[in-house]
């Protein structure tokens, strides 16, 4: 009886602690989102002055000033689609190559590998002009599918490499077995792999939706339409070269931040799923 | 594997749906329509209703289009003129040496010959240094022909800013700014004193110190040794430099400088200085319409900075504030030129100064200008600035002159070690130009 | 037979080839191209100057600064932010309390944009202001309180420490995904030889843990080296050069100075250091998980 008193009162310690730390850290994540909000319901005189994380009036109007001049309505569409299409892109494109190179043999697979993984390492700040005269010549330019494959490729080397590590990482019984039961590679792919790389696939596409999401300077270069530029774009209209409109940029931020939140939202879940079936560790 | 020819043909369909929808209305050649591309966010709206303007009095089309921030504007009309797509009318943001380029590589039309018509009607309208800005001196060490390149839309003036309450807070006469260096370190020591905060600017992005530092050289040099430094004729060494650099040091030893001033961005001076939370501010004219935004109650006035010699007048940095230029290669430049000689005609000039708190580039608009703003237009007598000097400073010699500044504020170097490791890098600039 | 499982296997890549190599190796072959000339940006006309770009480098004092300070930030977001994000990602892993708020929560700073997170960095660590120096002197350590952002001393460090707490919901992100996937069993089945919580730890969850490891690892190496908008955000790169990084002095010769040769010419060095250490690690890693 004893010892199960003192391993509780352990294991009450233990928790104590472990929570004082989530907590702590967890704070320290609040409040900027908290400082965002209140700070989009003040007033660009009230902003810097009055610092108290709630507001002395809540000027809610500035959501609805920061949609209407932002013009937020159709660049919120055209970043819907763009995140969508880049991230389905992908998903698939990263998924079957980093499948390839963790399971399949072929001549140059471990060339091709390590061209990827440089291609991450390398970053080309100056690629902006030769980028920009290539896609001229490919009749890409100001079109809304050179923005999504210019894009894809943005996230394509991460990405493979997040997904070759997670399925050299995975048991191949399952793949064997389907083998057997007579299932094509690309079936194999689809029904058994990527099933399984849920959790990674999670995080592929919380990250490059991130990506897409917040992208605006190749955005502005490569689009000479209004009708295209995606939200971020949006964004800059309360960033004057010399006045920023603080509570309105504050209110975009807040509106962009959301539809991410909710995807992140929706895809942690996969991401913890089968923990509830799981034993309670520790 | 049928499976997967299914899965191409959807994303190959899906792909074709993209591309549909990516089919912009494209800008229709029939009519001769104008498209202008501008950074100005705040200027927008203004532009927008100049453009119905514009319309309804010639039935002429013009397209502002607006891509900001600035930073992405100069990299998107570099882009553009490296795949021949640059508008009718654009800017050029960025040094005068990046603007040379694009005359030479042809990207714009010379404009002296529209100034110069009809008895220099256009050209007269101007501030003659908003225009100079714009401008290619006669033996310019760019070698780009001389002439008129650029068109300024409005100007602007960097300043001394003091706030009015706090100076009294201090124990001074709110009515009687500073007129000497001395008295500048006087006040120092007791903004110290009191615990308060002194200057506040955008000294974090460089150019700002620069832009100090040079009304200072001019006060203690003259304009003529200066230029001749950058020719390579004087050495940063030479002592009166040296006692340039020596002032950020006295001034950060009195107490005047505001703490952090050295990594601070304009935009959080500019916080500090609406929110009476700093005595001075060094800023341009633009302020105005920022601190009215923030504090309209804020009490402050617009000074030259304080003189430390009187051998040579105190000069300030002023002149265009923004240019439009006409693309060359554009069919439609004539309509263009058309379209800018309208824009900085007096009526169209007095509406956008209204709308936006700018100073009107032409001189006969400058009437109804707010009582805090003309002041800031009386600074355009002092002006000068590095565009109309004809030569220009080595890119990496400015970054270490300005850097270093930062390193003399605090307290790593001396300013006799500055002006000696920018005047090795002004050497070995030289010796490459060779 | 081998010949059509081969052709059969290159369909897989072939997407990811084709994208890479038209998006991604014909720019970089122009890039590196651009490296060898004296060029402008805008002039039709490009001066070339053979590899007097990259010998430049090699004496650019302030380009190996911003290096070695690209690499101090790193290191401390190696440790620092891995640490704690692996210690949150374990946290949340086990059966806790209000797991799934601290889940949301963990990845608000990444989602979060720059500007703010500038914003209300610069408002915690003002010297005047500050929350951090208002709290310092409270708590009776006034002479901790300074200037954060601006004091030399300083400054890399507390660039580092915000910037590791911006990116640490990725690594805790990964952690967790990587901790998910190892099979319960293999935790009762450690439980069954009688093996208490840190022996479970040491012997399930750190070996199954080390190759996600070092993928956050080469990630956050990647993504630190080359981070610089939240520095712009903070401090501009000042004072003085003390928080520069590389990838601002490829900015700053690209649209500063105009030097759009020595610009390409820089991101080419400095991808190929990012290489090195890339691989040095991943092979010093493959060799660790062998031995």
């Amino acid at each position: 009886m004893k010892t199960t008193l003192y391993y509780k009162t352990k294991k009450i310690g233990i928790n104590i602690l472990i929570h004082l730390f989530l907590l702590s850290v967890a704070i320290t994540c609040i409040f900027p989102l908290v400082w965002m909000v209140s700070s989009s319901l003040k007033t660009q005189e009230t902003i810097f002055r009055d610092t108290s994380l709630i507001p002395k009036s809540f000027h809610f109007e500035n959501y609805y000033l920061a949609w209407m001049e932002g013009g937020f309505g159709r660049n919120f569409l055209n970043s819907i689609f763009y995140t969508t299409s880049v991230v389905i892109g992908i998903i698939i494109v990263s998924s079957l190559a980093a499948y390839a190179f963790s399971r399949l043999r072929f001549p140059g697979s471990n060339l091709l590998f390590f061209m990827f993984m440089a291609a991450m390492m390398i970053p080309i700040p100056g690629s902006f002009v030769p980028l920009y005269v290539l896609l001229n010549k490919l009749h890409l330019r100001n079109t809304a599918l050179g923005y999504i494959l210019c894009m894809i490729n943005v996230g394509l080397s991460t990405s493979i490499f997040l997904l070759k590590t997670f399925f050299d990482k995975m048991p191949k019984e399952l793949e064997d077995a389907a083998r057997i039961d007579g299932c094509s590679k690309l079936g194999i792919w689809w029904h058994v792999a990527l099933p399984l790389a849920k959790p990674v696939l999670a995080v592929v596409v919380i990250f490059n939706a991130l990506n897409v999401w917040n992208e605006y300077v190749l955005a502005l270069i490569i689009f000479d339409s209004k009708p295209l530029m995606p939200l971020q774009v949006a964004l800059t209209t309360f960033q004057g070269e010399f006045i920023t409109r603080y509570p309105l940029l504050m209110a975009g931020l807040t509106i962009t931040a959301l539809p991410i939140i909710l995807v992140y939202l929706l895809m942690q879940k996969y991401i913890v799923k089968g923990v509830t079936q799981g034993a309670v560790v520790g | 594997m049928k499976w997967f020819l299914r899965s191409i043909g959807l994303a190959l369909l899906s792909l074709f749906f993209i591309n549909l929808s990516g089919c912009a209305p494209q800008t229709s050649g029939k009519t001769a329509n104008i498209t202008v591309w501008h950074w100005m966010t705040d200027r927008e709206p203004a532009f927008q209703e100049l453009s119905k303007r514009y319309a309804a009095k010639t039935g002429m089309k013009v397209n502002f289009e607006l891509y900001a921030p600035s930073d992405a504007y100069t990299q998107k009309v570099r882009a553009a003129a490296q795949g021949g797509n640059l508008p009718d009318i654009f800017g050029v943001l960025g040094e005068k040496r990046d603007f040379s380029s694009f005359v030479k590589a042809g990207h714009i039309l010379e404009l002296t010959p529209y100034m110069e018509e009809e008895g220099s009607a256009w050209k007269n309208k101007f501030f003659p240094k908003a225009l100079a800005v714009n401008e290619f001196i006669p033996e310019n060490t760019y070698t780009v022909k001389p002439g008129i390149y650029g068109v300024p839309i409005d100007i602007m003036t960097i300043q001394m800013l003091y706030n009015k309450d706090l100076f009294k807070e201090l124990g001074f006469n709110p009515q009687k700014p500073p007129a000497t260096f001395g008295e500048l370190l006087d006040i120092g020591k007791k903004i110290k004193e009191k615990n308060m905060q002194g200057l506040v600017s955008g000294w974090g992005e460089v150019w700002m110190i620069d832009c100090f530092a040079n009304n200072y050289a001019f006060n203690i040099m003259g304009q003529d040794k200066v230029l001749a430094t950058i020719k390579g004729e004087v050495p940063y060494t030479d002592p009166d430099w040296v006692k340039v650099f020596t002032l950020f040091k006295e001034l950060q030893d009195s107490g005047f400088l505001a703490n952090g001033l050295v990594t601070m961005v304009n935009k959080t001076a500019e916080q500090l200085f609406a929110n009476d939370k700093a005595v001075f501010a060094f800023n341009g004219s633009w302020c105005v319409n920022v601190y009215k935004g923030m504090n309209p109650k804020l009490n402050y006035w617009a000074i030259l900075p304080p003189q430390v010699s009187d051998k040579f007048p105190m000069s300030i940095w002023g002149g265009a504030g923004s240019s439009f230029m006409v693309n060359a290669r554009s069919k439609n430049k004539e309509e263009a030129v058309k379209f800018l000689k309208w824009l900085t005609d007096a009526d169209q000039q007095a509406f956008l100064s209204e709308a936006t708190q700018n100073l009107p580039a032409n001189k006969d608009s400058v009437g109804k200008i707010p009582h805090i703003l003309a002041q800031f237009a009386k600074g355009m007598d002092f002006a000068t600035h590095p565009s109309i000097w004809g030569i220009s400073e080595f890119s990496p010699v400015i970054e270490a002159f300005d850097k270093g500044i930062q390193s003399i504020i605090i307290g790593e170097k001396t300013p006799e070690q500055v002006a000696q490791e920018v005047q090795k890098i002004k050497e070995r600039e030289l010796a490459k130009k060779r | 037979m081998r010949l059509k499982s081969s052709l059969e296997n290159y369909i897989f890549v072939l997407p990811a080839v084709l994208i890479f190599v038209i998006f991604y190796v014909i720019p970089f072959i122009r890039v590196f191209q651009l490296g060898l000339y004296e060029w402008d940006g805008i002039l039709p006309t490009k001066i070339f100057v053979g590899l007097d770009n990259f010998k430049e480098i090699l004496t650019d004092k302030i380009w190996w600064q911003s290096m070695w300070q690209a690499g101090y930030i790193t290191l401390i977001a190696l440790t620092l932010q891995n640490a704690v994000a692996f210690l949150l990602a374990w946290a949340c892993d086990r059966e806790i309390r209000l797991k799934n708020f601290y889940r949301v929560i963990f990845f608000i700073p990444p989602v979060l944009s720059e500007v703010v997170v500038g914003l209300v960095w610069q408002w915690i660590l003002d010297g005047n202001y500050g929350l951090l120096n208002h709290w310092l002197i409270h708590l009776g350590l006034p002479n901790l309180a300074r200037n954060w952002l601006s004091d030399p001393n300083t400054a890399l460090t507390t660039v580092a420490i915000v910037h590791s707490w911006k990116g640490f919901g990725w690594g805790f992100l990964i952690f967790l995904a990587g901790l998910q996937t190892i099979p319960r069993e293999l935790y009762e089945a450690s439980r069954v030889d009688g093996a208490n919580a840190w022996h479970a730890f040491k012997n399930v969850t750190i070996p199954l843990m080390i190759p996600v490891a070092v993928l956050v690892a080469i990630l956050t190496i990647l993504g630190t080296m080359q981070a610089f908008v939240l520095i712009i955000a903070m401090t501009g790169g000042g004072p003085a050069y003390h928080t520069q990084v590389p990838v601002l002095r490829i900015l700053a010769s690209m649209r500063g100075s105009s030097r759009f040769g020595y610009a390409c010419a820089q991101g080419i060095s400095f991808g190929v250091i990012l290489m090195a250490i890339s691989f040095i690690q991943y092979r010093f890693s493959k060799h660790a998980r062998q031995t």
